[in-house]
């Protein structure tokens, strides 16, 4: 698949790559980022109708094994990437906090459809959550009232690409001392 | 406008029980109020499962601090989860209720957001987990008129109690249960709602008519036109308008597609909650195919804003009659091959036959329509009780078994496919000529009063309360929820059977649980 809008991928990596890298480190990178961008494991998660698309976009049609994806876990310490597919309440919100903090880094998230971006129709409701980058980091958001099917390979496949140019050694996968939570709530604030 | 009987709330339950010995055993729909000043009560619809004969019934209080109504759960099982929604919504107390806690919200909120006072910003977000209770509180009214509160354990220390849910794959959506286990064998299992409750009925209430519609769309979404077309047929009926035969047309094929949607999809995920992963496959690639037609017409896939106000967003696609067409000629012979691939098989019979079984009083009694009450041997089938669209004109069988075990369950969701086949045909060649949409004024004001409008959404009852004061945003807005009563009878259905049963019997009870919370 053809993918646009390249370029903030493309100046993600001549940041990264600016201050030079070592070629030892440099290729073992672009080898291990090789292997975790093309087997990325989603945790089962959804909560309501995307969720419905998300199952239509793991089955024959349009089948992301293709990609990658096709281990689906129903175990959050066996994933990858949190696909949040659906409305976030209140009640839901703290459970969902709780199965990210229980995912081994480094970890991705996925806001898919118009509720877990801003609230959505229900933005207005008194137990929805507005975005859920308020209470997580999130990588890539896929707009939509449920986005198509190749809306949500776009956006797994974005993140991909999203993957495959981080430095794996002494970037993502070493623990930061900003909790995450802050880190989203500040990128919030930037927007 | 329907008739409604006012009743003191002091004789209330004697009214209710005097209802029951009529004849009226099924509880359609409990609808929590507040009318302001008057106080706050309920409305009760009633069905006579023999006569098809309805009343609507209401009670009020008019103490707004200490709310207190008679409970009807003894006489109607389904009424248990209902009022625990109405506590939850209106803080309203039912005296003899076994137990009167939430049903949707954390334990620690406060207020209740339905009341026309409520405060918006009351509650904010709160990242803290919710602590489960235990207890449950039960109220009794003595002979002298006070009033005492019990504690009531649900579960005790001693008892080995494991939590399914809220995320785990086979709930079918944020469901929790907690299932209180000896060895294997559920002894006990309760039912935790709400982490999907976005409070569509309280949004409605700030929106115009025609903008509540996108919401219903989105309570079952394996079920939204037909969701759609019963808010659409409450505001019409309350309106007078009369559709044209088309739209009758289109709406009863739209509502038919929808149905064999829904359970292709529930094929799927029944197979694939009991192991079986290739029919997961097949029923989602069969499923495309509908998809596929509803996109050439209404531009949605799943969900598809086509009913609007008095007809229909769109004319249909120019080839939307011959794809039907090629779509029925394909089903028919694939579903042989569903039946071949797992409805024979010894594993897949060994799991569900006398499993989770459902008698038919309990099944009128929890109100669990659709599927599950047919299932179990009650015809509950909206389309034949109370036809409406163009169901009074085509011949098509009520499917209806009587061991109401989920064999049973998975069966009478397998032959309604086929049912809906046979009705799309006979409609798909004579759909009459005739405008899609009855025009309408921008702003639209229903007269005052109250309407109700039920269809037979993909699995169950699903009806539209609305109360009306004349203004172009409605008093109240309640919805049936398909899903509620299946889940209320969880617990009967489960109690001695496996822990491995529960898989079973919540897959063929196929609930959604964006339908339940609302």
């Amino acid at each position: 698949m053809e993918v646009k809008n390249r370029e903030y991928i493309e100046e993600m990596v001549r940041e990264l790559k600016a201050s030079g890298t070592n070629v030892v480190v440099g290729c073992l990178d672009e080898m291990i980022n090789w292997g975790r961008g093309n087997s990325l494991w989603p945790l089962t998660f959804a909560t309501s109708c995307c969720g419905i698309e998300y199952m239509a976009v793991g089955a024959a049609r349009y089948d992301f094994a293709r990609f990658g994806f096709e281990v689906t876990r129903a175990s959050p310490r066996q994933a990858d990437m949190i696909m949040v597919a659906g409305t976030i309440t209140h009640k839901m919100a703290p459970v969902l906090r709780r199965l990210y903090d229980q995912m081994a880094d480094p970890k991705y998230v996925v806001a898919v459809g118009g509720c877990s971006i801003s609230g959505g129709p229900f933005k207005k409701s008194y137990h929805v959550v507005n975005g859920i980058d308020s209470i997580l980091p999130v990588d890539v958001y896929i707009p939509g009232c449920p986005p198509r099917p190749e809306a949500l390979l776009y956006g797994m496949i974005q993140l991909q690409n999203k993957v495959k140019a981080q430095k794996f050694f002494g970037d993502v996968n070493r623990k930061t001392d900003k909790g995450d939570a802050e880190a989203g709530r500040a990128h919030r604030k930037d927007r | 406008m329907e008739e409604i009987i006012f009743i003191e709330k002091e004789r209330f339950h004697d009214a209710a029980l005097k209802c029951r010995s009529e004849g009226y055993d099924f509880l359609r729909s409990l609808t929590g109020m507040d009318w302001g000043e008057e106080g706050l009560g309920v409305v009760y619809h009633l069905e006579n499962t023999e006569t098809a004969g309805n009343i609507v019934l209401k009670t009020l209080t008019r103490d707004r601090e200490n709310p207190q109504l008679a409970s009807v759960s003894d006489i109607w099982k389904g009424a248990e989860f209902n009022e625990r929604e109405v506590f939850d919504y209106f803080g309203i107390r039912f005296i003899g209720h076994p137990d009167m806690r939430r049903l949707y919200l954390r334990e620690d909120w406060s207020g209740h957001p339905l009341r026309k006072d409520y405060d918006m910003e009351s509650n904010p977000l709160r990242m803290t987990n919710e602590e489960t209770a235990d207890t449950t509180q039960h109220i009794e009214i003595l002979k002298d008129g006070s009033v005492i509160k019990h504690r009531e354990v649900l579960f005790d220390e001693d008892e080995y109690v494991i939590n399914i849910g809220p995320q785990h794959p086979a709930t079918h959506g944020v469901l929790r249960f907690r299932v209180s286990l000896e060895g294997e064998t559920i002894k006990k299992l309760d039912v935790h709602c709400g982490y999907i409750h976005r409070g569509i009925e309280k949004m409605c209430e700030s929106l115009t008519y025609p903008q509540t519609l996108a919401l219903t769309d989105r309570l079952d979404y394996l079920g939204a036109h037909q969701n759609r077309h019963a808010l659409c047929m409450c505001i019409e009926k309350a309106l007078g308008i009369e559709v044209s035969e088309r739209v009758q047309y289109i709406r009863t094929i739209m509502d038919e597609l929808q149905r064999i949607d829904s359970h292709l999809l529930f094929y799927s995920c029944a197979c694939m909650d009991l192991g079986a992963l290739t029919a997961f496959f097949y029923g989602f690639r069969d499923r495309e195919k509908i998809l596929d037609i509803f996109e050439g017409t209404t531009g949605g896939r799943l969900i598809q804003n086509y009913n609007t106000i008095g007809g229909v967003q769109a004319d249909i696609a120019p080839d939307f009659v011959a794809k039907v067409k090629d779509f029925i000629r394909y089903m028919r012979p694939t579903l042989k091959e569903y039946h071949d691939v797992f409805t024979g098989n010894i594993i897949m019979q060994g799991r569900t036959k006398g499993v989770g079984v459902l008698s038919r009083e309990d099944a009128i009694s929890f109100g669990a329509t659709g599927g599950t009450g047919r299932a179990s041997g009650w015809a509950c089938d909206v389309r034949k009780r109370h036809p409406y669209a163009a169901y009074g004109k085509v011949k098509f069988d009520e499917i209806t078994f009587t061991e109401g075990d989920c064999f049973a369950r998975y069966m009478v969701r397998m032959k309604e496919i086929e049912q809906s086949l046979d009705i799309i045909e006979q409609l798909i060649d004579n759909i009459p000529e005739g405008d899609i949409q009855v025009k309408m004024k921008p702003v639209i004001k229903v007269p005052e009063g109250s309407y109700y409008a039920a269809v037979e959404g993909s699995r169950g009852e699903f009806g539209v309360y609305l109360e009306s004061r004349g203004e172009k945003y409605p008093y109240r807005l309640k919805f049936r929820s398909t899903g509620l009563p299946l889940v209320s009878a969880m617990d009967t259905m489960c109690r001695n059977a496996k822990i491995a049963d529960l898989i079973a019997i919540g897959a063929t009870v196929d609930y959604v649980v964006p339908d339940i919370d609302r």
